[in-house]
């Protein structure tokens, strides 16, 4: 973990404590973000179909996202306490994704049941 | 190991311990937890954290609704197809978006890098560039909402093209992810105003907060703007492509 980097920040001789990085790291992250995009973008154009396509999806999703979060939004250069304090909690959202697709899936075979494959 | 609580102290770089011991410490240094990190930021990722449950709840009832429901969705591919004279192409519409909201997060992060550098007259620039594609996105949102409704006749309680439940889904989902560009622009036009003005080289007063602002606005500014961007790499993923 580095430290924020410091610089020379208001006339008063005050200084800044954001983040400043040089604008390489940030050109490579834009062009990739491109690629991944065109990548899935790619998946549907191509008709990529079943677990192929999901998992694609999926993968390049979460670079994607990884990308934004960790360099774009600074997080690979925040401390710990803060970069745990906002990526932990949302760990448990996947506790409700496991609920909701139980119940989805029973919703699913009543209607199956009732509604004899017809209705919404 | 920390100095006395004040502002010009504590903006001082002191001896912080890092790794996993440094959580404890930080945590339990009987200060502000967040080291480092001006309050306006660390309020704006508490905010973009409340905003990520939000937007995974929409995510999360749009799975239920679709994996629960009997009536076949409509091909996405389809339905956000778009011909330019000749045959559609699949899905371009949302790809030209796409592409749009990420180059808007690439001249974010310009303005951020420039802010810092103290240079006004290109971090306005590019904060007014960002917004400009941030309208851009908004504008082919509305073109693709008046399609569907007007076009296509798809309502928020039925549609022409399969399960009713599509409706209510797409214009929740994209309506709430539209609306936050939409106030995104509205700020980023606003701090770039501020910015051409001097306002973070003098640290003038808010006008609302009646806070000190410096240019570690304009990274805050570039949390909610890259926050807006990767929800879109959600939305585009579990919506329009599955």
């Amino acid at each position: 973990m580095a430290h924020a980097e410091t610089h020379p920040g208001a006339p008063d001789g005050t200084q800044l404590q954001g983040q400043q990085h040089p604008l390489g790291i940030y050109i490579k992250v834009w062009a990739w973000l491109f690629v991944l995009s065109t990548f899935s973008y790619m998946v549907d154009f191509f008709h990529v179909q079943g677990y192929l396509r999901w998992t694609l999806i999926l993968i390049l999703m979460m670079l994607k996202a990884g990308l934004i979060v960790a360099v774009f939004m600074h997080i690979k250069w925040e401390r710990m306490a803060l970069s745990f304090a906002i990526l932990i909690p949302p760990v448990v959202l996947l506790v409700l994704i496991a609920m909701m697709v139980l119940e989805s899936d029973y919703t699913f075979l009543t209607r199956g049941i009732f509604f004899g494959g017809g209705g919404s | 190991m920390t100095p006395p609580d004040s502002e010009a102290t504590l903006a001082q770089p002191t001896a912080l311990t890092d790794g996993l011991p440094g959580i404890a410490a930080d945590w339990s240094s009987d200060q502000r937890a967040f080291k480092n990190v001006p309050w306006g930021k660390a309020m704006m990722w508490i905010f973009l954290l409340s905003d990520t449950f939000i937007f995974t709840s929409f995510l999360v009832s749009y799975m239920t609704v679709r994996m629960s429901t009997t009536v076949d969705w409509p091909n996405t591919s389809e339905v956000f197809a778009l011909s330019f004279g000749g045959d559609p192409i699949p899905l371009i519409l949302i790809a030209i978006m796409t592409f749009i909201l990420i180059t808007s997060s690439g001249t974010m992060v310009l303005a951020v890098n420039y802010g810092y550098r103290k240079d006004r007259a290109k971090t306005a620039i590019y904060l007014l560039i960002t917004a400009a594609f941030g309208a851009t996105f908004v504008g082919m949102q509305a073109f693709e909402w008046t399609k569907l409704i007007v076009d296509e006749g798809v309502r928020p309680w039925s549609n022409p093209l399969g399960a009713a439940q599509f409706g209510s889904s797409f214009f929740m989902i994209t309506g709430f992810h539209g609306f936050h560009v939409s106030v995104g622009v509205l700020f980023l036009i606003l701090v770039a105003l501020k910015v051409r003005r001097g306002d973070y080289d003098v640290e003038r007063r808010g006008f609302f907060t009646s806070r000190k602002g410096n240019y570690e606005i304009v990274e805050t500014m570039g949390l909610y703007w890259h926050f807006v961007d990767l929800v879109w790499v959600f939305i585009f993923a579990f919506f329009y492509l599955w």
